[in-house]
């Protein structure tokens, strides 16, 4: 998938770019682990798309109380999962939950990537002390242990949704600078870089245009895994009582209230926990996948 | 190598200097809401307000406070902390003694596990065991720590009722208590360094003397304990010095959950409960450890690999 493309220019249209972007996940089918990881993923994406159609009751009223799994609603309908300590259907927040989980993950790692990229590019191409100054501030910030770094953002501004988007980019950015910093080292020395500095390209064509498409075999790997780590982070802070605020329903904050109560009621937090680590599975799995694919054209 | 020394700590104290800036400017200065406001909650009047200012000298400049701020860390003195009604110093040792216990077992079985199986991987690529290990390993890492303890407690605790379910150590210290935190740790963290070791050792067994060795007819066995392990071991070494920066963010979220009395429940209720001092004093001490394992980390490597050493 990556080797073959890195050497060849890239003057085909977007139409072929699509097509072999599917060839290429087309190729999946030859990873078991990468087809049972996006087996999981594709099932979670299409729970939160049919979230209204799937869900048998509203995930934030209070119906019955305590109810166990299997049990019959006295209006009709079965609590398949279980009701909470306030008696919200589990079943039905799990479902509208994975709505909130692949809404903020891939916009928390999208806007992380964007602005690691732009940093990436700046530091690897121009170099000097643009690089310099770049690099000391990503070893800086990593050199945070990153739920303590979490704590201390939340902490101060507070916890909502926009936050822990722009909690995530803060704490993730200068790992993907360095990949993309590296990527773009090995890059910019090839012949096609030259020819386009040659014909007068600015710089930030050079960087997007010629470059950036070329880096993104090993990028699209380490976005599957990056995905799946936002999605544990944003479970850990919900998990943490920092995470989006109540009642909307987000798997880490279902475990946080009803934690106590696990010891008579472990359908409470047993679930949301399978939830969870279903999809981080799926988005690993794939990654695995795919680097699999990778490494053998 | 002297030299790389230097270089390191003095990257090591500059980047002290900015987080304690950084931690400064967002918790002590208005650049993130009146910290008056903050430690008085919301409800205090700006009276009130004004008069904390007055008393703790937040009406001077803001370099001169910086300036007092951390001469204060310098010198230990950490002030003081109003969620535990004492200095800081006095919550924070006993907390950082308890982490250090749970990381020290956490490490103690984690290590030996993950080296040998990222050896064991690693020995032969794509064996079946080779899979078996990195697919175990990928389905580890999946689990947050907050749910494999989920899962655990369910286990453990309420299904087969072996072990306690909360580390408090209300009544003394108690191994058993120690157990389900320290599964929790290693179950997430072992897939990473089981996976950089067979990567390292995968590398050593393709290179060139080990073909020698093998061709010159050592036996196999020799070959991977006298030849491979040597030079494999070498990069997991980092990787294992790393993983302390990990092990401050799990125990976060562990000792929260089994409610143990240790350095990262501390951090979260200093958080949770806007005690400043004691936040600050818990986050410098966590980048402290974490700059001074990676800088160990590095000098470390260097010295292990002549290659790097001699060159």
């Amino acid at each position: 998938m990556t080797t073959t493309s890195t050497t060849e220019m890239p003057t085909a249209g977007y139409g072929a770019a699509f097509l072999r972007a599917l060839k290429s996940f087309a190729l999946l089918r030859e990873s078991w682990v990468g087809m049972i990881g996006s087996f999981l993923v594709l099932f979670w994406v299409l729970v939160a798309i049919l979230a209204p159609l799937l869900a048998p009751f509203d995930p934030n009223s209070s119906i019955q109380p305590f109810a166990k799994p299997g049990m019959a609603a006295a209006k009709g309908g079965v609590f398949w999962l279980g009701t909470d300590h306030i008696g919200r259907d589990i079943l039905s927040r799990i479902i509208w939950g994975s709505r909130t989980v692949l809404i903020y993950a891939p916009l928390a790692t999208l806007s992380a990537y964007t602005l690691g990229i732009l940093m990436g590019l700046a530091a690897g191409y121009r170099g000097g002390w643009v690089d310099d100054v770049l690099s000391r501030i990503a070893d800086i910030i990593l050199s945070f242990p990153v739920l303590v770094l979490y704590i201390i953002i939340i902490a101060t501004i507070g916890a909502s949704g926009i936050n822990i988007i722009i909690a995530i980019t803060f704490a993730s950015s200068p790992g993907i600078m360095r990949i993309v910093r590296g990527l773009v080292l090995d890059l910019k020395n090839r012949d096609y870089v030259a020819a386009a500095q040659t014909r007068g390209e600015s710089d930030w064509r050079v960087m997007l245009v010629e470059i950036l498409p070329n880096a993104r075999g090993p990028l699209i790997v380490d976005a599957c895994l990056r995905l799946g780590y936002v999605i544990i982070t944003i479970g850990v802070l919900g998990f943490l009582g920092l995470g989006l605020p109540p009642p909307d329903p987000d798997w880490g904050g279902m475990v946080n209230e009803t934690r106590q109560m696990a010891m008579a009621f472990p359908h409470m937090t047993l679930f949301p926990c399978i939830a969870i680590s279903s999809l981080i599975l799926g988005f690993n799995l794939l990654a695995d996948g795919l680097r699999e694919i990778s490494l053998r054209d | 190598m002297v030299t790389l020394v230097v270089k390191r700590f003095g990257f090591m104290i500059f980047t002290m200097i900015v987080v304690s800036l950084i931690l400064f400017l967002l918790l002590e200065t208005d650049l993130t809401g009146d910290p008056a406001a903050r430690v008085l909650g919301q409800f205090s009047n700006e009276e009130q307000r004004e008069l904390w200012r007055e008393q703790h000298g937040y009406n001077q400049p803001v370099v001169l406070r910086y300036v007092k701020w951390l001469g204060n860390f310098a010198t230990g003195n950490l002030g003081e902390s109003i969620r535990f009604k004492g200095p800081v110093a006095d919550v924070l040792l006993p907390r950082l003694w308890n982490t250090a216990i749970l990381g020290f077992w956490t490490f103690a079985i984690m290590i030996p596990l993950s080296l040998t199986l990222g050896v064991l991987s690693g020995m032969k690529e794509g064996s079946k065991l080779d899979r078996a290990i990195s697919v175990f390993g990928i389905l580890t890492t999946s689990v947050p720590e907050f749910a494999s303890a989920v899962f655990f407690s369910a286990l453990f605790v309420f299904g087969l009722k072996w072990l306690p379910g909360t580390s408090s150590m209300s009544g003394g210290f108690e191994f058993k208590q120690l157990i389900l935190p320290a599964m929790v740790l290693i179950v997430y963290d072992f897939g990473y360094v089981a996976r950089m070791t067979r990567a390292s050792m995968a590398e050593v067994m393709t290179s060139q003397y080990i073909r020698t060795a093998v061709l010159k007819g050592l036996p196999y066995k020799s070959v991977i304990l006298k030849h491979a392990l040597r030079n494999a071991l070498i990069a997991p070494f980092t990787v294992i010095m790393l993983q302390i920066n990990w092990l401050l963010s799990g125990v976060i979220v562990v000792e929260f959950f089994f409610a143990y009395k240790g350095f990262g429940a501390l951090i979260l209720e200093a958080s949770l409960n806007n005690d400043i001092a004691l936040l600050e004093a818990c986050a410098m001490v966590a980048v402290c450890v974490a700059v001074t394992t990676q800088t160990i980390a590095d000098i470390g490597y260097t010295f292990l690999n002549p290659r790097i050493r001699f060159s």
